[in-house]
């Protein structure tokens, strides 16, 4: 079948339980190429859950299926389409900025060229000798997303990524976002902000309990949406 | 197996016990411990006519049993439970590697590190020894470096045992502690009560000695130094005439196996559990 009209990501029947919690019951979803897809809910809803089910850095049951890899059986394969922007930027602090993204370009065998370019092109190169511990918190998002962006994947999972971010940042953010999706590339997002749904999403996934409540583009989901999460 | 990110993974693990504070610390202890150790012994030379290395090989022998394994548990125990409290696995693990290769990436990086320490100390104090005695009886000294690194590695994989299971290092760091303080403090008494109560055989003694990986290295390297375990009373009899000349291989298998066991165990639960 042509992987082109093939959905980009397919989920089915995943469910993940921790302990005494069902943090995901039977979700089935899938993604469009090029499609942005806003993962919306309150705090233990299983957005973040659902992300790792993705990149099937966790157990769970069902099958996720990304780009026709099962995240499960092929799990590297997978997840080299990916760029993944973790919900607080978790890198090592007591490397430089250099040294963080010198690693990860080698593990996704990303020519250092590329690595130079994308650090120019974020403003960090004058940066790259500071400690991790040292950058401010917009400057470590960046980080971030050029480590996402390193192998240039066709597929993006940002897990909260501008809720720890002051107004100016998060609107170089969102800036970064559009860019993301003008290029053609598939997002799936967790978001606590309407206005970043509305702006960023083509398609909104109401989660409540590790359950899927509701989906539709945003203007669809808006009562959903003027809820509280936090 | 992709062997370049295990490479890059282990490289990275080495750089991180570098600029680890304590492992510095301990390193560099186990270092002047060692230097002074073998000073202390050769201060005796010219009296007791006793060549340097066996001397000081004997000399070490506690040295080494009471800090190398609490060494191997710590890095190995802050190993996995430091980068899941810091989050950092996650972001590890999203990339595209195997649970697997992190594992064994971050072992073997580990156990490079753990390595170099010993050999650092144990080198260090040779010149020492080298330059004030010459080089006689050198092969026992060279026989207790190379069980003092199986000793380490059999304690870095239970380090990474009780550190797959801990969610926070501190937790991790605490049941290292525990296990270090079992296996070399309690386990005699433990083992001299059990033989009194349950007045357990030759045979049966040891191979209860051998559940303790510091004891199968005491064994061994006494062994080697007194050539006879006699003192080890009817169990040292009893392997000394069961396995004979075959008893240091099978002492280092003892050990290569609590490796392999804690290690496999840890990588199973690892796998199963990844980023959870």
């Amino acid at each position: 079948m042509d992987k082109r009209v093939c959905p980009l990501i397919r989920v089915t029947g995943v469910s993940k339980r921790y302990k005494k919690v069902q943090a995901l019951s039977s979700v089935d979803l899938e993604v469009q190429r090029g499609e942005a897809v806003a993962l919306w809910g309150p705090n233990g809803a299983g957005k973040t859950t659902l992300l790792r089910c993705l990149l099937g850095i966790i157990q769970f049951e069902g099958t996720v299926e990304v780009d026709g890899f099962n995240v499960k059986r092929k799990g590297r394969e997978a997840r080299a389409l990916i760029g993944y922007i973790p919900q607080e930027i978790r890198l090592h602090q007591d490397q430089s900025v250099w040294e963080t993204v010198s690693f990860y370009a080698q593990l996704r065998s990303v020519a250092r060229e590329r690595v130079e370019k994308l650090l120019k092109e974020w403003e960090l190169s004058a940066s790259r000798h500071q400690m991790v511990q040292n950058l401010s918190g917009g400057m470590k998002q960046k980080l971030a997303l050029i480590i996402a962006l390193l192998s240039d994947p066709p597929l993006f999972f940002l897990d909260e990524p501008t809720s720890n971010l002051d107004a100016h940042t998060r609107h170089e953010f969102n800036l970064a976002l559009d860019r993301l999706r003008l290029a053609g590339k598939t997002l799936v997002f967790c978001t606590h902000r309407a206005s970043e749904v509305r702006k960023n999403a083509d398609r909104v996934l109401i989660l409540e309990n590790g359950v899927i409540k509701a989906e539709g583009q945003p203007d669809s989901v808006r009562p959903h949406l003027a809820r509280r999460t936090h | 197996m992709n062997f370049n990110a295990v490479r890059l993974l282990s490289f990275k693990e080495m750089r991180d016990a570098r600029r680890n504070r304590w492992f510095i610390v301990v390193s560099i202890l186990f270092a002047l411990l060692s230097v002074s150790l073998s000073l202390l012994g050769l201060a005796g030379l010219g009296s007791l006519g006793i060549s340097g290395f066996g001397r000081t090989a004997a000399s070490l022998l506690n040295l080494v049993l009471l800090i190398v394994p609490l060494m191997g548990l710590l890095l190995g125990a802050m190993s996995i439970a430091g980068e899941r409290e810091q989050g950092t696995l996650v972001t590890l693990l999203a990339q595209p590697v195997t649970a697997g290769e992190v594992f064994l990436g971050k072992y073997l990086g580990s156990a490079l590190a753990l390595l170099s320490t010993i050999l650092l100390g144990f080198g260090a104090s040779a010149l020492v020894i080298a330059r004030f005695a010459g080089t006689q009886e050198i092969s026992d000294y060279l026989y207790l470096v190379a069980f003092t690194m199986l000793l380490g590695l059999s304690f870095l994989s239970l380090g990474f045992l009780t550190s797959v299971f801990a969610r926070r290092q501190a937790t991790a760091v605490g049941a290292a502690l525990f296990l270090w303080f079992t296996f070399i403090f309690l386990s005699d008494l433990g083992l001299m009560g059990t033989a009194i109560v349950l007045r357990l055989s030759p045979p049966e003694l040891f191979w209860l000695v051998m559940i303790n990986p510091a004891q199968s290295f005491k064994l061994a390297v006494i062994g080697a130094l007194q050539k006879s375990i006699e003192s080890f009373g009817a169990a040292g009899l009893y392997a000394s005439d069961v396995f004979g000349p075959w008893l240091a291989v099978v002492l280092g298998g003892v050990l290569c196996f609590w490796t392999l066991t804690a290690l496999s165990a840890a990588l199973l639960f690892f796998r199963r559990r990844c980023a959870d």
